[in-house]
């Protein structure tokens, strides 16, 4: 607890808050280095020559801070790029196109006529997301929980070394392995709910099944399962010691002493870590391309072959895409862009929020 | 204020006296486990609607709302639900595993198919449809060629950027860098590739190449560097802050101007920090598949030139694999997903490694 | 309401290391008995063997007899929470729920028991926060984080979280260690009218401290680094201050020694 402080104020916002070696760094370089006219203390006599080194330290100190800030605003600089060629290159197939770019239904931008809609991609892509979170966020944190506070400790430091080689695993992988061997039992299982539950209109339909929404969204929930359980172990295990045997020492269960202790410190940090795996779910591409069934067309229906996301439509229409088509998928791609960046700033305001009050708490 | 404390007096024990409780024999758990498994049999066998897997799973349930009940009348709500939590949660761990082993199972034993001289030594050039031959020689050419042309580019970039924002940074200007690093890390993988296609392919490389757009390596690399960027920053501002300050305190007192104290001093102490960081970046981009798809065009033969002409990579040509026709193409695909799951595995396991070597500060 | 706590040769062990050994003693219902002893001597571990604190560290064990009015703690039947509830601890750094208010702090152990109603929840709260002399610097601000108060508030918050669950012992390690003077004297005066209603037994490092609250002071020593520690002499605090039997004792009391 005595260190949470000075800890978040180095990893918090930086510059506004007061970390301290900031501020201590301030203070040193304007002490020891280079303020021009600042009378050089007469002890300091290496080499004697006083005017001539200091000005040239002073131009290279400038100079290798003017470095590092440019390399800082090319950051600020690349994501203004995105943004400013996106709609350079969207801007004349939105013109081009001959129908409503939010309400079509379809994706033809390579005829004369070029149509092309978004609303069944992003459909889709939130869809799938959905899902994959709805199925992927329980198990995470049940198996964070897990590692955190069930498993042996060796066992559970194993096991998380484990999970962050999976979360490194290349999508593709998860891909391949959803086309060639996952979909069949997805499909059997597929089978099995239409025969049963066919009656309900997300499992209704008569097939064929297999590359769908459920295989999709399972093989994206298995791919975001290791990041999420990852990040929420980390938070877990930073619960302090302190207040977890607080509440033991009330007597608490271990699950009452979870409940009391440990997911309410863990909060904003589940919610960072999901939204984490949201931002990785609605931009996954090669995955997706190679597990839906690739429809145009908006439908709940789960089970039968069809789905398609912005993402996983870009890579498998990029191939025969003109000029317009490209123009159209680099559209598609602005929208996509523009979803994960409020996802992301969202979680980042979460998680920023989170570090002002254990700041102001402790 | 001791009259307060006298009320407690009167009060009769709240609590039972007794600390002993009533609790489930040792063998209520696997009874209720063989209960819940030949409740399961008997219902889905007995209405015909499915098969073991059902059973199973049916099974589980029954054993959680069997064990609740079982504990709850034994041991009381609370335990019960200690019970039935605990229980949930090394299931979420159980379920996760299965579809992980299935992924790694199957891509040793499918990749180990195609795990000789021929794959890793020739290319896929004149391989047609009918021949069982052909290797990635070109694919591993190609991303070894666009990581480590990324790599060039990103990690100068990346630690002068994380030295702008950890040691000169201040204010609203270097928060806002930060929290846009933050958020870069979000971008999805497809949208950079949109982003160096439009940018690179479409704009910049017409200027020299006789004003036609050209695929090439580089570009490839350009949208990986987007990719690891703010992987390396992150990490590399991390390091930064743990550097202890007495160590520039006396780089400082003898008078070294702050830019060499940072290059001397701060990096060095820094270094396999960063070395970590950048490693974990490096695997990440190995395995991208979509910016490489869109911007470096992926091809049959060699091409050793980055900077001309179209290119592959390992994770492309897993994916342009996968979706060939012919017989031979499955095997292809395994082997070299085999392949870039050992590269990025090798890679994220002696980063780790060598994270657990150095502690600094942790 | 308060209970006799009768520990007879218990022995404890971290893995392989064994922290204490051979510990018999009886504590008497209400009344406040100080453990001291030099750094390492095992009275923190003594204290968390009462309550059962010491099993939730990995590989901790403890042998021998501990009991609570007959009762045996340690015996196979008893459920573990229920003999933390009757064993209320209070830790060396407070050790508020940072995420929760002053009121469901102190309320955390009766909502952990199933306690619902708001209206007892507020009652045993502020019951709880008097006893605890912390109710007049607080009430008028329940619903603000615990965390916010100042280190002796939080601690006095804590002891209002231990004994608004109404246990019967409460142990204190080194309640006081992170404390300014001040605070440490509104705890001092907070024990002598706890131990009207409580057992208490506190470890401290303060020797004053244990002069000034205890009834009975155990005194702990070891031999040297990696040996366990032993209960050198147990007696009445005054004795033991003023005329102690064994040598140790006095020589650790005088200051002499470690």
């Amino acid at each position: 607890m005595g260190q949470t402080p000075h800890r978040s104020a180095h990893a918090g916002t930086g510059g506004p808050s007061v970390p301290s070696s900031d501020g201590w760094s301030a203070g040193a370089s304007a002490r020891v280095a280079d303020i021009p006219g600042t009378p050089r203390p007469p002890d300091h006599g290496l080499g004697g020559g006083d005017a001539l080194p200091r000005a040239k330290a002073f131009g290279a100190e400038k100079a290798f801070r003017g470095l590092t800030m440019a390399a800082g605003t090319a950051v600020l600089v690349i994501i203004a790029a995105i943004a400013v060629f996106l709609i350079s290159k969207a801007v004349p197939a939105l013109r081009a196109n001959t129908e409503n770019f939010w309400t079509y239904q379809g994706w033809s931008p390579n005829q004369t006529a070029p149509k092309f809609g978004i609303g069944t991609l992003a459909f889709g892509t939130v869809l799938s997301s959905a899902l994959a979170l709805l199925m992927a966020v329980p198990v995470a944190l049940g198996i964070a929980l897990y590692l955190s506070h069930y498993a042996p400790r060796r066992l559970g430091t194993a096991l998380g070394f484990l999970i962050d080689l999976l979360a490194a695993v290349p999508s593709v992988v998860f891909g391949l392995w959803g086309r060639d061997i996952f979909v069949e039992p997805v499909r059997d299982f597929s089978v099995w709910l239409n025969t049963y539950f066919g009656w309900l209109p997300i499992f209704g339909g008569d097939g064929p099944f297999g590359k769908s929404i459920l295989l999709g969204a399972l093989v994206l929930a298995i791919m975001v399962l290791p990041i999420i359980t990852s990040l929420s172990r980390e938070v877990f295990l930073q619960t302090p010691t302190a207040n977890e045997e607080a509440a033991l020492a009330l007597g608490a269960t271990r699950w009452e002493m979870i409940r009391t202790a440990v997911l309410p410190y863990g909060r904003p940090g589940i919610i960072a870590a999901v939204m984490l795996g949201l931002g990785r779910a609605l931009g996954e591409t090669i995955a997706l391309a190679m597990t839906l069934g690739i429809t145009f067309g908006i439908s709940f229906n789960l089970i039968q072959n069809g789905g398609n996301t912005i993402a996983a439509n870009i890579a498998n229409a990029f191939g025969e895409a003109n000029d317009t088509g490209r123009g159209a998928l680099i559209a598609s791609g602005l929208v996509l862009f523009a979803i994960t960046l409020i996802v992301n700033i969202s979680a980042r305001v979460i998680i920023y929020r989170r570090r002002e009050f254990t700041e102001s708490a402790a | 204020m001791t009259t307060t404390v006298t009320t407690h007096r009167p009060r009769p024990p709240a609590r039972p006296v007794t600390l002993r409780a009533r609790r489930l024999p040792a063998y209520a758990a696997p009874a209720v486990a063989l209960g819940a498994l030949l409740a399961a049999a008997g219902i889905v066998y007995g209405a015909g609607i499915g098969g073991p897997v059902l059973v199973v799973v049916l099974a589980a349930l029954l054993y959680l709302v069997g064990l609740f009940v079982a504990a709850n009348a034994v041991e009381g709500r609370r335990s019960a639900r200690d019970r039935t939590w605990s229980a949930l949660i090394h299931s979420a761990f159980v379920l996760a595993v299965l579809p992980l082993a299935s992924v790694v199972w199957t891509l040793v034993s499918k990749g180990a198919e195609r795990l000789d001289g021929n794959f890793f030594g020739t290319s896929m050039n004149n391989i047609g449809a009918r021949d069982a031959n052909g290797g990635a020689y070109h694919a591993i050419v190609g991303t070894l060629e666009q990581v480590g042309i990324a790599t060039l580019i990103t990690v100068p970039l990346g630690l002068l950027c994380a030295i702008y924002v950890v040691e000169y940074g201040r204010g609203r200007f270097a928060f806002t860098i930060r929290f846009f690093v933050d958020v870069m890390t979000g971008i999805p993988s497809i949208v950079s590739g949109l982003f160096v296609l439009a940018f690179w392919v479409l704009i910049v490389s017409p200027w020299f190449n006789d004003g036609r757009p050209s695929f090439s390596g580089f570009a490839a690399a350009l949208a990986l560097s987007v990719l690891m960027l703010p992987t390396v920053v992150r990490s590399t501002e991390e390091m930064l802050r743990l550097v202890p300050a007495p160590l520039r305190e006396g780089a400082y007192a003898l008078g070294v101007p702050k830019w060499k104290t940072i290059l001397r001093v701060v990096l060095p102490t820094a270094l396999p920090g960063i070395v970590t960081g950048v490693m974990l970046a490096v695997a990440r981009a190995a395995g991208e598949t979509a910016p490489v798809l869109l911007v470096a065009g992926g091809g049959a033969a060699i091409n050793v030139n980055p900077f001309e002409n179209n290119q592959s990579s390992l994770a492309l040509f897993v994916y342009q694999q996968a979706g060939d026709a012919s017989k031979y193409s499955p095997a292809r695909a395994w082997t070299a997903a085999l392949t870039l799951v050992a590269l990025v595995l090798v890679l994220t396991i002696a980063a780790k490694l060598l994270a657990r070597r150095n502690r600094l500060g942790r | 309401m308060a209970k006799r706590i009768e520990a007879t040769n218990v022995t404890a062990y971290y893995g392989g290391f064994k922290a204490i050994e051979n510990i018999s003693l009886t504590v008497e219902p209400k009344t406040v008995t100080a453990l001291i002893g030099p750094s390492g001597c095992g009275k923190s571990t003594f204290l968390r063997s009462i309550n059962r604190m010491h099993e939730v560290l990995p590989g901790a064990r403890v042998e021998g007899s501990l009991t609570i009015d007959h009762q045996d703690i340690y015996d196979r039947d008893v459920d573990v929470t229920a003999v933390r509830r009757m064993i209320g601890m209070v830790f060396q750094r407070p050790n508020p729920f940072p995420t929760m208010s002053i009121f469901e702090n102190v309320v955390a152990g009766l909502r952990l028991n199933g306690v619902k109603r708001r209206s007892i929840l507020e009652e045993a709260a502020e019951k709880a926060l008097r006893s605890a002399n912390l109710w007049d610097e607080v009430k008028d601000r329940l619903g603000k984080p615990g965390a916010g108060l100042s280190g002796g508030q939080q601690q006095r918050l804590c002891i209002a979280r231990t004994i608004a669950v109404e246990p019967q012992v409460v142990l204190m390690d080194e309640p006081c260690s992170a404390l300014d003077p001040i605070s440490t004297l509104a705890i001092e005066d907070l024990m002598f009218q706890l131990k009207d209603t409580f057992t208490i037994i506190i470890v401290t490092h303060n020797m004053q401290q244990a002069a000034r609250v205890s009834d009975r002071t155990a005194f702990f020593s070891i031999e040297k680094t990696g040996d366990p520690g032993r209960l050198i002499e147990y007696d009445h605090t005054q004795k033991i201050f003023s005329n102690p039997s064994q040598k140790k004792t006095e020589d650790y009391i005088t200051g002499r020694f470690g």
